[in-house]
């Protein structure tokens, strides 16, 4: 790559990323806002059918994953607590964690969707499942990309990125994933409690 | 006498090689630049030769009209013909071009900084990019046939490859959102000490604007073609009827974005139109603050007011009414600036070198386009041409009259700056003028065909449109003509043009105070601003 | 330096709220209450989502810059459903 010296001061460089991942998390709320229009425009349309379908989501399920991103929110919040002191170890542990329970959500969202499958219902069903399918579909690369990028950040903590005074990529990392945990706030007592 | 924008003298471009940012050399110092410049320059290129490409297919579609009942190609190609014309030079070319060109290359120069906030992320808007229109290549091999609106129900089930097509418009979606994001920053936090807002070009505030509309409205779009591609693939029914979708509302997500994005196509446009008068009108502008803040104003109205494109289609009477009243709106700040452009040249020097021949070529014909929109927001009279030519001249007027217009403008006008050499005006003023009829030819006609009736996006007609498509096409030679002797000029510049010196046209604004080409660092040393760019001796408004 | 968010005292306070208010929606959802179903479950999932975002995204601290980038988009996110509402409703 040509040379390109920092051109920010460590302050202004924090408060641009700062910046710059908000600008990208507007940019999400937007991208799953089309689909939750979708879910407005045809909720009001089909009541009996949202009511009907919902009753086929696990509710326990859906609660249980509920629980398991905001562990993972908590985990990572926690990991950012300790970069703070400068505690890389610590950092590691979390972000493992974290890394471990969005395992753990796909893994119980992977059951509910063959179980869905094994029932015949597929995002062509009908719209509700579409929206399902969609919504959680589009939540769950997220959740897939958001492993990804904490994996990224726990292998550059391993090689000892971060300090107490940078760790800047944590905390937009840690941002972003708890945007992830927000979206699904949404979805789980759209979808699953108020059919 | 010249007032300088920042304390000091000293000119800020160091001893830096007469090449400056172009110095080094090879494929992957282009590649892997992280410099803002050459990324603006690679945008640059890469959006104008799909100008080209979506021309060829203009000329195509015109030279079809010609002749109604003979077989020159099939009426698939046609609907081919003119789906590639709209997407391409929609996706490709007027979106990207000002902003992922001109905008990389100036908005760190006009504020003083020495690159984006995010060099490595526009890097990789750039590649994200040309990695979109890999993929829409790799769909022509089922061409698009829709019109570039991708309307359901037929763009759900055409054998056309909409799939892959919509998996490449969303990453140059992206691109555009990377992009956005990454001005935005920059602009809230890389500008030079004392650049305070009402400081700021008026190009930035222009930029600012338009980012906050790629932020906002183009992740809607995305979402909008990720669920096109859903239906096809997996079946899924939010716009098919026949499984209690509604096709409507694609077309409220896909003019929720695609609204909005004319103003990202104008926005830029206005801000090199507000660099350029004062330069060659040796005058201040005039009404500074009501030309930025009315660009902000534009970016939040052009939100409110998609509906307008769907009078037709059978939504509700409500809907249908406050859509127009909001439309009427967004007229309000664009005619505010149109006044203060004009304002600002009464009075002053005025010089018509052809960035100046660009720019007031773009105030009359945008503001022709912009009044015709101003019939369409009239629901009676919309109904009476939608989908008839009298839209598409309105559009062409607006976005060949306007953006294309001031991105010429901005062309000319940075040219010496971008390149180190300028352009000959021998050549650029008969360009301009044969573009000038040429595209007056063209499309004026087409408001009389429109509002006579003929439709547009089919192939046939009656034979009582015969002579005005004649004249049209003509005009579309004319036209064509003019701009490939521009381009001449551009290429005759690049390699025989007269050495420029770093500010050949007088400017006060930070992108003139350093080397024509800059050096890679923009700067030797970051000045400190003390004034705005526009105090031109001309009397003081 | 960075100011010191809620410290992890803090982060275990809002944690567990928010698991006592997933169980309250979960359970509330049992409960048939017609309309007032939605507006509860998006109720309590808004406060736990102003938990998220004050607390665990650190908004609470945050420039008033920051707060209209993270504001803004709900604003657009109303707009797009109204619009499109305004022309369903009312067919």
């Amino acid at each position: 790559m040509t040379g390109h010296e920092p051109h920010m001061d460590p302050a202004t460089a924090r408060e641009a990323a700062t910046l710059g991942i908000w600008t990208f998390l507007a940019t999400e709320v937007l991208l799953f806002g089309g689909l939750f229009t979708a879910y407005v425009i045809f909720r009001i349309q089909y009541p009996r059918m949202f009511y009907d379908d919902h009753l086929k989501l696990d509710r326990v399920l859906g609660a249980v994953n509920t629980i398991v991103l905001i562990g993972s929110s908590l985990t990572v919040a926690l990991g950012i607590s300790a970069i703070r002191k400068g505690k890389v170890r610590l950092l590691r542990m979390y972000l493992s964690f974290t890394i471990l329970l969005a395992a753990t959500f796909l893994g119980i969202k992977y059951l509910e969707y063959t179980e869905k499958f094994s029932h015949g219902l597929s995002p062509g069903t009908d719209i509700f499942f579409s929206l399902y399918f969609m919504l959680t579909g589009l939540h769950g690369i997220h959740v897939l990309a958001g492993m990804v990028v904490l994996g990224a950040v726990l292998y550059l903590a391993g090689k000892g990125k971060y300090s107490e005074s940078y760790h800047t990529p944590v905390e937009i990392s840690g941002l972003y994933w708890h945007f992830v945990d927000l979206v699904w706030i949404y979805l789980f007592p759209l979808l699953y409690l108020v059919g | 006498m010249r007032e300088t924008m920042w304390s000091g003298e000293r000119p800020l471009n160091g001893n830096a090689s007469p090449r400056g940012y172009l110095e080094e050399k090879g494929f992957w110092a282009w590649a892997y630049t992280l410099d803002h410049k050459r990324i603006g320059v690679m945008y640059l290129y890469t959006t104008l030769f799909f100008f080209l490409v979506g021309g060829v297919f203009a000329l195509l579609i015109r030279i079809k009209l010609m002749f109604p009942g003979q077989h020159i190609f099939t009426n698939q190609t046609y609907n081919v013909m003119f789906t590639m014309h709209g997407a391409l030079m929609i996706f490709l070319f007027i979106i990207p071009a000002i902003p992922s060109g001109l905008g990389n290359f100036f908005i760190p120069l006009q504020i003083g900084a020495r690159d984006v906030a995010f060099p490595r992320l526009n890097l990789m808007s750039y590649w994200v990019f040309v990695a979109g229109i890999v993929v829409i290549l790799f769909s022509l091999v089922r061409p698009m046939d829709t019109g570039w609106t991708f309307y359901t129900p037929y763009s759900a089930r055409t054998s056309a490859d909409v799939t892959v097509l919509s998996f490449g418009i969303f990453l140059i979606g992206m691109s555009s959102i990377l992009t956005g994001l990454n001005f935005l920053v920059t602009i809230h936090k890389l500008r030079a000490p004392g650049m305070t807002w009402h400081r700021m070009p008026l190009f930035i505030w222009s930029m600012y604007a338009t980012s906050i509309i790629q932020v906002l409205a183009t992740p809607v779009v995305g979402i909008t073609f990720l669920l096109l591609a859903m239906e096809r693939v997996l079946g899924v029914g939010f716009f098919d009827p026949a499984k209690g979708g509604d096709p409507i509302l694609f077309q409220h997500f896909f003019w929720f974005y695609s609204h909005p994005v004319v103003y990202v196509m104008i926005l830029p446009a206005m801000g090199i139109i507000s660099e350029v008068i004062p330069v060659f009108s040796r005058k201040p502008i005039f009404g500074y603050k009501a030309i930025a803040y009315s660009s902000v104003a534009i970016a939040l109205f052009g939100f409110f007011v998609w509906g307008h494109h769907m009078f037709v289609t059978g939504m509700s009477g409500t809907a249908a009414i406050i859509f127009s009243l909001l439309t009427y709106s967004v007229a309000i700040p664009t005619a505010i600036k149109v006044f203060n452009w004009l304002a600002t040249m009464y009075r002053g020097s005025i010089t018509f070198e052809s960035p100046m021949l660009y720019a007031l070529t773009f105030i009359f014909l945008f503001v022709v386009g912009g009044l015709t929109g101003m019939y369409l927001g009239a629901l009676g009279a919309d109904i009476h041409v939608h989908d008839t030519y009298f839209i598409v001249a309105h559009f062409h007027y607006t976005m060949v009259g306007g953006t294309v217009m001031g991105l010429l403008a901005g062309l000319h006008f940075w040219f010496p700056k971008m390149t180190g050499r300028m352009l000959g005006e021998k050549m650029a003023r008969p360009a301009w003028l044969l573009m000038f009829i040429g595209f007056n030819v063209t499309f004026f006609t087409q408001f009389i065909l429109g509002f006579e009736g003929m439709p547009r996006r089919y192939a046939e007609y009656p034979a009582q449109y015969q002579a005005l498509n004649i004249v049209s096409t003509v005009g579309s030679w004319v036209l064509a003509t003019g701009v490939l002797i521009m381009f001449a000029n551009f290429v005759r510049g690049l390699f025989r043009g007269a050495p420029a010196p770093p500010n050949p046209w007088k400017a006060l604004s930070l992108d003139w105070q350093t080397g024509s080409p800059p050096p890679t660092e923009n700067f030797r040393e970051i000045p400190t601003v003390t004034d705005w760019p526009y105090g031109y001796a001309g009397r003081q408004t | 330096m960075k100011e010191h968010g809620p410290g992890n005292v803090g982060y275990i306070a809002v944690w567990a709220a928010l698991v006592v208010l997933t169980a309250a929606t979960v359970a509330v959802s049992y409960v048939h209450l017609g309309m007032m179903n939605v507006v509860v479950a998006l109720l309590i999932a808004s406060v736990k989502a102003s938990l998220v975002a004050l607390f665990f995204m650190h908004l609470r601290r945050e420039s008033r810059l920051v707060w209209g980038f993270a504001l803004t988009p709900v604003f657009f996110l109303v707009l797009i459903i109204a619009g499109t509402l305004s022309d369903t409703l009312f067919r």
